[in-house]
């Protein structure tokens, strides 16, 4: 219910929106939580486990209770906090975790069956029979488990992520927040200042107190006009990480209509010299039996709905606490009009002096009321009492919010004064807990400390300030008497969110989990979406009892970053669709494209699979004619993205012979040659070929997949092993675009292009030359087996090459070929890619053991040489042909005829398959047990998951033309 | 978590791609005994303290970087240039 006079909210602002499908109005700067207690609605959502009527229990990000799925667009965000939540116009929420409504519940049989659903339900009851655990349990868990439901289709909504730098990190914007950021923006350091409210202020904003609204603007004025603060509103600090860095989320767009370009959240990374945690304190429940109806809430939330948005939980309140500082709320009230029919103190010598009665030595017992509180009994000094009222405030004193001093993994320490948890120094490096969240919790003394705190921070960081004068405020002790749970026969429940009573947690502890870690796991205690924040300091009172032990000996559990649940989509931001990796283009991208090639990754590369003509509707229709095209004509292919690496100086040729298992130095200017090259264990690393441009210049060529892989060992080899030589390198990749032309008529093809005849040009030649009077690089090299050569041109002419090349091939009665063809004809060559040197390969395992040459130490030689990797035990390259033609799979296993196919009898596996158009036949490169030997050979070809069973030949890996009488044409 | 680059400055862990131990520094000679390659390449010490690693400033400048950090702490205490590394090779 709205009151007159209080509150930060917009009256003149009416804001409409939607609970469950009906319409509702409330104010701009309204929360749904607080929009909905004005509407006078109680009930909000249903509990987790017992499916428990709930109402509104807090008035921040904490809420166990008042959790909404809201429709935003195509989105649906489900457990959002409806404390948290602002209104808009067009809102619509959802009550969530109830069917066929709110009111009406049909799992709320679950709460009459309570007895059975006790701690550690699921450990004792899904155990047998076995037989149930897939088809009857998980089913069954699956439909209960969870409380609010996301779409299932993908996220469209779009978020941000960003990074920013600072000398001090404020966290939090209560008295000792502002006064921290006052203190360091004045000395001139730059100050991030993060609230997770819309509005800063903390504390001041709605405890009424004496420093209210006047001071926190004056100073937010002064920190705004300052251009060293950056101000962050609706952004929650949710982790503490090394070196000063700090996640936070922003609220973007959640508190507005969904727009295209308006980003719901942004995942911000702030690095900061210098933290200040200045996140205030949670009050905390009393555990008592029914303490959870709709209508019982905490007292300081019952003061915020009042001064922050002039809204009053009730129309006759009670109050039950255990300590001074809760007076304030009904005191309050009392002041704005409500009435307060009675205080009930658990301490027998605690003030009476108020308007309204006082009972010492009280507790509440129970609660009435199926939809919402109607009558608590308890009793008091003076007996008992049944009493009507509709809104019950509680307080059990506070928890200073330590979490993220913790999420390093250090332990808060116990002050028994305060029975509370507080950080200790240097838990986490550079943060300082100031305040509230250090168990100073009189505004006097969290505007001390704040000022205190920024000091230091900035006497950390050499600079030097002075303390603002602190205004005037109050500065009571506080003073409380503990009381965590009044003994009952009911369930009292300790973790709202999570449907956790004192019961399972002392069931807990009599069953054996007397460490805090098990009796979590065992009762879920905590592991709801408040994460504990407003029971686990309780919980872990309880279970100190009940296994008596102290509350500091029994200790508290972990505390985890996310302080607040943070959206996948924040995290991920940018990461989405194309977004999720670099996508790399050729130069032939476009041409390729328009000649209705479908690309292909190759790595961050996108490369043509084919190039349909009219006609042909399958991959292997165009495969097939390309590969037959390239055989008896010509074809081009854009070989770019292989990597290339410029390595220039008087010592290349040696690093060169260093890094390679054969020898560069003795290559003479104007050769290519192909090497072999090993990581230091032995194995193969990459292979390829390199041009001696010159007496001191080499151009190397990579695989696609390896180029970075190969970069960075070269960095290695050279920078640990022989800095001192005179060699430098560098990728350009991306500066040369380069085309294999391949076939019989490659050469009359570069004849008809090239501005000078190649007529004399041997297999491994490089040369100049150039086309259209661009200066163009050719090397006669081949992975088809034809006649071929590439020619790079620099990546600016790549595009107009392609297209000229491609022309003149078609003229020729050639093609442009893709992926599948190159891949087919390298097969067909027994030429090995990355499917063959996959890792746990040798030189000898690829038939290459003589490359490793023995009169020069290189990289892996030493290594390669260690027993096991040579030998009839290794599995060797061959060659698979099928005896009867039958389609054969890359990663099928091999073993001899007459053997089970079973694991131990494993002969081998298959690297890589294709249909040759020109042997027509299935070919395979595999790996064979002693394969060498066994060309001629029969072997069993099974692939477990196609289901295939094929008798193959085993061959040399050179299927076609193993002289290489078409390549030195 | 950041890294000082000694050509680049600090920058975000993002840059550099971790290979592991500097024992990969001490390569054995030519013709040294098998064990001494096994020392190099298999077995490693599990510091829970300090420790000295090899990154490669793989976005920035293609310096590698020999980085001591501490395991427990996370603290990175240095970071130097492997090829400018004292008794570095030759």
């Amino acid at each position: 219910m709205r009151i007159a006079g209080k509150g930060l909210i917009d009256r003149t602002k009416p804001v409409s929106f939607t609970f469950d499908g009906k319409r509702y109005s409330g104010f701009a700067g309204d929360t749904l939580a607080s929009a909905l207690m004005a509407n006078g609605l109680r009930l909000v959502g249903r509990s987790f486990k017992y499916h428990r009527p709930r109402g509104i229990l807090t008035a921040g990000p904490e809420e166990p209770n008042a959790m909404v799925e809201v429709l935003d667009g195509a989105s649906q965000s489900p457990n959002t906090r409806a404390t948290v939540q602002e209104i808009y116009d067009g809102l619509a929420a959802q009550s969530q975790n109830r069917w066929p409504s709110l009111r009406y519940d049909l799992l709320s049989v679950n709460d009459l069956a309570a007895p059975f659903l006790s701690a550690g339900f699921y450990y004792k009851t899904f155990m047998w029979p076995r037989a149930f655990w897939e088809g009857l349990y998980e089913p069954l868990i699956r439909r209960a488990a969870g409380l609010g439901r996301l779409k299932p289709q993908n996220e469209t909504a779009t978020y941000e992520k960003a990074f920013a730098f600072c000398d001090l990190l404020v966290i939090g914007s209560g008295p000792a927040g502002l006064m921290a950021a006052l203190t360091a923006a004045r000395a001139g350091a730059d100050v991030i200042l993060a609230e997770q409210d819309s509005v800063m202020g903390g504390r001041l904003l709605s405890d009424g107190g004496t420093l209210g609204m006047p001071w926190v603007d004056a100073t937010l004025a002064e920190l705004r006009a300052l251009p060293n603060v950056r101000l962050m509103a609706r952004t929650t600090v949710v982790g503490a990480y090394d070196q000063g860095t700090y996640a936070a989320l922003e609220r973007v767009g959640l508190h507005l209509p969904a727009a295209p370009h308006l980003p719901r959240e942004s995942f911000w990374r702030i690095v900061a010299g210098q933290a200040i945690l200045a996140t205030g304190a949670l009050e905390r429940p009393i555990a008592f039996d029914n303490n959870d109806r709709p209508g019982i809430m905490l007292a300081s939330a019952a003061l915020t709905y009042l001064n922050r948005f002039g809204v009053v939980p009730g129309q006759k309140v009670t109050l039950f606490a255990n300590n001074d500082h809760a007076r304030q709320a009904v005191r309050q009230l009392m002041a704005a009009g409500v009435q307060v029919a009675v205080i009930l103190d658990s301490r027998a010598d605690a003030s009476t002096v108020e308007e309204c009665p006082v009972y010492l030595n009280a507790a509440v017992t129970d609660t009435q009321g199926r939809h919402g509180l109607t009558e608590i009994s308890g009793t008091h000094a003076g007996g008992a009492f049944k009493i009507a009222t509709d809104c019950l405030l509680m307080s059990g004193g506070w928890n200073p919010l330590v979490n993220m001093a913790c999420h390093q993994n250090a332990r808060p320490i116990w002050r028994e004064d305060i029975a509370a948890f507080v950080p200790h120094p240097g838990m986490v490096p550079g943060l300082t807990a100031a305040g509230a969240a250090n168990g100073a919790f009189s505004t006097h003394a969290a505007l001390r400390e704040g000022a205190d705190a920024a000091i230091a921070a900035l006497t950390d960081l050499g600079r030097t300030a002075t303390a603002p004068d602190l205004p005037q405020a109050e500065d009571a002790p506080y003073r409380l008497q503990p009381l965590w749970a009044v003994p009952g026969k009911g369930r009292a429940w300790l973790d709202f969110a999570n449907d956790v009573t004192v019961k399972d947690v002392k069931l807990a502890a009599q069953e054996g989990y007397t460490s805090v870690e098990h009796m979590k796991r065992y009762t879920t205690q905590g592991m709801a979406p408040d994460q504990g924040k407003n029971s686990n300091v309780s919980a872990l009172a309880v279970l100190a009892d009940a296994t008596g032990r102290g509350i500091a000996e029994t200790g508290t559990t972990t505390f985890r970053a996310p302080f607040t649940p943070v959206s996948i989509g924040a995290m991920g931001a940018g990461g989405q669709g194309a977004g999720f990796a670099p996508q790399r283009y050729m130069t032939s991208d476009q041409a390729s494209r328009d000649r209705g090639a479908p690309m292909i990754e190759a790595g961050l590369w996108y490369r043509p699979s084919y190039f349909p003509k009219p006609g042909e509707t399958t991959w292997r229709q165009s495969c097939d004619r390309e590969v037959l095209m390239v055989r008896s004509a010509v074809g081009v292919a854009d070989v770019s993205t292989l990597g290339k690496i410029d390595i220039q100086g008087p010592d290349a040729a040696q690093f060169l012979d260093f890094v390679y298992t054969n020898t560069f130095s003795t290559l003479p200017v104007g050769r290519v040659r192909y090497g072999l090259m090993l990581r230091e264990d032995g194995f193969v690393l990459d292979d390829g070929t390199t041009a001696r441009l010159g007496d001191t210049h080499y151009l190397m060529t990579t695989t696609t997949a390896a180029a970075g892989q190969v970069m960075r060992h070269l960095d290695f080899v050279h920078q640990a092993y022989c800095p001192k030589w005179q060699v430098r390198f560098i990728s350009v990749t991306e500066s040369w675009a380069q085309f294999a032309v391949a076939g019989p008529m490659a050469k009359m093809l570069l004849n008809a292009l090239l501005d000078q005849r190649i007529d004399d040009f041997p297999f491994m030649t490089y040369g100049e030359v150039s086309v259209e009077g661009v200066k163009a690089r050719l090397f006669r090299i081949s992975f088809s087996g034809e006649e071929g050569y590439e020619i790079a041109v620099p990546t600016v002419y790549g595009e107009a090459l392609f297209r000229d090349l491609l022309a003149k091939a078609e003229t020729l009665g050639g093609c442009a070929y893709g992926m599948e063809a190159l891949n087919v004809m390298r097969i067909e060559k027994g030429f090995i890619t990355h499917a063959e040197i996959h890792g746990r390969i040798t030189a000898f395992d690829i038939g290459m053991a003589k490359m490793v040459a023995s009169k020069k130490d290189c990289i892996g030689k030493a290594a390669s040489q260690r027993p096991g990797l040579m030998g009839p035990d290794r599995e060797q390259l061959v060659g698979l042909r099928p005896i009867t033609q039958t389609e054969i799979g890359a990663g099928a296993h091999l073993f001899n005829p007459g053997d089970k196919a079973e694991r131990v009898n494993d002969q081998g596996y298959v690297t890589s398959v294709c249909w040759s158009p020109v042997l027509e036949s299935y070919l395979g490169l595999a790996f064979l047990k002693d394969g060498r030997a066994r060309h001629g050979q029969r072997v069993r070809l099974v692939d477990h998951m196609r289901k295939t069973d094929v008798l193959c030949e085993v061959t040399d890996p050179v299927f076609l033309d193993p002289e290489g009488a078409k390549l030195r044409a | 978590m950041r890294l000082t680059c000694p050509l680049c400055g600090t920058r975000d862990r993002r840059e550099f791609y971790y290979s592991g131990t500097e024992d990969y520094l001490n390569r054995p000679a030519e013709g040294a005994p098998i064990e001494a390659w096994d020392d190099m390449l298999h077995l490693r010490t599990n510091p829970a303290g300090v420790t000295k690693d090899l990154w490669y400033h793989e976005t920035g400048c293609g310096s590698w970087l020999l980085v001591t950090r501490n395991t427990v702490t996370h603290a990175v205490l240095a970071t130097e240039l492997v090829a400018a590394r004292k008794g570095g090779a030759a």
